[in-house]
């Protein structure tokens, strides 16, 4: 188990390494400096800008001290935003973010829960197949259809929720919706396939004859079994979310990192680029890694395996 | 033991009643029923599953539409018509018209164009490299297995989405970055398909005469192992198209990808939601044929899983 989780570890640093590097590399083989105005500056004014910024070092030094900032948690200076360190941006924006994605998070981790398992308890009946279409469709409608028509339909013809912002807990509702519906489809499906599979199992038949009530059966014992799954996919479902909330933010106007990270993209300023992306990556892959022990920790056959195999 | 059937009431015939046939030795071995092979299975399979052949049909249906709408249209994507900015859906432009006046209808179906081209040319893409890494890997195993596929996890581990946004930040936009960008991590779950595959399959015994009769590594692997994991290897395919898709759309809607005048289901989407109080249709349909399109190719590919594989069927 140890072996398993250090072995894990490893291989998120290296990943976390080459898309650093990556980032470098690629941020310093666009052509131009950013520093380039549209009007000239003079040549000592630019001299004086590239040392501000450490641009005047030969490229390898570079690369050391970003790499030794990034180990001090210090993502450098904005280069469009006068006076604004990346730090600063992130932390002011990444909390509107956080509360969001936590907020469909839970949403789609419950609902696709509950719609999975009235699908599977009723497994080729009414329900089930109820369940499934509103899967099918949900899977096949993209976060940036489903935000205007939810605007649309419930912000702009009836007016029962705010068209932007993110102040009081109704205006999550939305946002909510339209970021989660993918992921609750794929897990509504997910549980569904794995709970019929468990409903069928020996177990199951031994725990009904023993005459437990049908609640305990699907609670204690299907469900925590129909589980495994969506331990995986919740190291996805953050990625899903994260990618989701910047065509999300930008719709209803939630000043949140992934309108900051399009807002940067747009203006080409790469410190900043660099900086989201850095923590992005690290968000992904630390819940990734933590989504891989849990997963080890609630199967049990995976702790055995684990401690054999040594992978 | 004939007095105790009787005294049973299930009726019992009793032996006389029945006269032996004469046996024909030719017949005995006849099959009334034709045999299926594999293949056959596969698509009565599929045939049989309405969702999966509405998917097709959809399929068919934009493809079609993508190729012959614009052309028998009068109207062009890119001509403005400032004086007819802003109409609404009717017979001279069914879909209505944009900002600039230009025919909804047409650029609907240019960015059909569009997103197949992306969804399909990638698709491809991840297919020729994936089969080939993911071919040798599970061929060859062992250590050249172990480091081929830890380089695969490295790269899958770094976010898809950031990598693809900041190589778009660096290249110029355009279809041909957007599918080169998405190409660079795609593969890697069609390598480990294919992988998974090859490793079940290359200790069969029709691999093991063919290596007997001195066939090169490199012809057993790609003229017996392939072909025999194809099944998985064209549904990974098919369910690769929508999620190209998807990040065309995604990567234009945030102005990343295809440049005006050129439509894309994506830049028009982003148009459209400043205008969706006045003009909704701008929005609606760009985003009704997404979605359609994305419904169809992910019903189609969980079809075709299904009729690949008929023990997960049995389940779900």
């Amino acid at each position: 188990m140890v072996r398993f989780i250090v072995n894990k570890f490893f291989f998120m640093l290296l990943s976390l390494f080459v898309l650093v590097t990556a980032t470098f590399i690629l941020m310093n083989a666009v052509p131009g400096s950013p520093l380039q105005r549209e009007k000239a500056t003079s040549p000592q004014i630019q001299k004086n800008l590239e040392a501000y910024y450490g641009l005047d070092k030969p490229l390898i030094q570079q690369y050391g001290v970003y790499l030794k900032n990034l180990l001090n948690f210090d993502l450098g200076i904005s280069m469009k935003k006068r006076f604004y360190s990346v730090n600063k941006i992130i932390e002011d924006s990444f909390k509107y973010s956080l509360r969001l994605g936590v907020v469909s998070i839970i949403t789609s981790v419950t609902g696709g829960c509950v719609l999975g398992i009235i699908a599977a308890l009723y497994h080729r009946r009414f329900l089930d197949n109820l369940a499934m279409v509103l899967a099918v469709i949900g899977l096949a409608i993209p976060s940036m259809v489903m935000a205007p028509v939810l605007q649309y339909l419930f912000a702009v013809k009836v007016r029962w929720f705010e068209v932007a912002g993110l102040e009081g807990p109704l205006d999550y509702v939305l946002p909510t919706i339209a970021l989660s519906s993918v992921s609750i489809a794929y897990i509504a499906r997910l549980i569904r396939s794995t709970m019929i599979e468990v409903l069928h199992a020996d177990f199951i038949r031994t725990a009904k004859a023993k005459g437990l009530s049908g609640h305990v059966i699907v609670w204690r014992h299907c469900l925590r079994n129909s589980m495994l799954p969506v331990v995986t996919y919740l190291g996805y479902l953050v990625a899903g979310v994260i990618t989701g909330s910047v065509i999300i933010e930008a719709i209803f106007a939630i000043p949140g990192m992934g309108k900051f990270f399009v807002q940067s993209v747009v203006d080409r300023d790469y410190p900043l680029i660099m900086g989201i992306t850095v923590f992005y990556a690290v968000l992904l892959m630390v819940s990734r890694f933590l989504a891989d022990i849990a997963y080890a920790l609630v199967d049990p056959r995976m702790r055995l395996y684990s401690s054999k195999a040594g992978d | 033991m004939q007095n105790e059937s009787n005294v049973n009431f299930v009726r019992q015939p009793s032996a006389d009643r029945f006269a032996p046939i004469e046996r024909k030795l030719a017949e005995s071995e006849h099959i009334e029923r034709k045999g299926m092979t594999a293949w056959q299975h596969v698509r009565h399979r599929l045939v049989s599953n309405k969702l999966a052949m509405t998917g097709l049909v959809l399929i068919i249906l934009i493809v079609l539409m993508a190729i012959f709408a614009p052309i028998l249209s009068p109207y062009d994507h890119y001509s403005n018509d400032l004086e007819n900015a802003n109409q609404p859906p009717s017979w001279s432009h069914w879909f209505g018209t944009d900002d600039l006046g230009r025919d909804m209808f047409v650029r609907t179906w240019k960015g059909a164009q569009v997103s197949l081209f992306v969804g399909i040319v990638a698709a491809l893409i991840d297919l020729a490299i994936g089969v080939v890494y993911g071919g040798i890997m599970g061929y060859y195993g062992g250590k050249v297995d172990e480091v081929m596929n830890r380089i695969a996890e490295i790269l899958y581990a770094i976010p898809y989405l950031l990598v693809v946004i900041l190589l778009l930040v660096v290249m110029e936009p355009s279809l041909t970055t957007i599918i080169v960008t998405m190409s660079i991590t795609g593969w890697i779950n069609m390598a480990w398909i294919v992988r998974g595959q090859i490793m079940q399959l290359k200790n069969q015994e029709y691999a093991m005469a063919s290596r007997a009769l001195g066939a090169s590594n490199m012809r057993i692997l790609f003229r017996h192992l392939i072909p025999n994991a194809i099944g998985p290897i064209f549904v990974t395919l098919t369910l690769t198209v929508p999620s190209a898709i998807f990040t065309e759309a995604f990567l234009s809607f945030l102005g990343l990808g295809v440049q005006s005048p050129v439509a894309s289901w994506g830049t028009m989407l982003n148009d459209g939601i400043n205008a969706i109080q006045n003009y909704p249709w701008r929005e609606l349909f760009p985003a009704l044929f997404l979605s359609l399109t994305m419904f169809a190719f992910n019903v189609f590919g969980d079809g075709l899983r299904d009729a690949f594989d008929p023990v997960m069927r049995k389940s779900s």
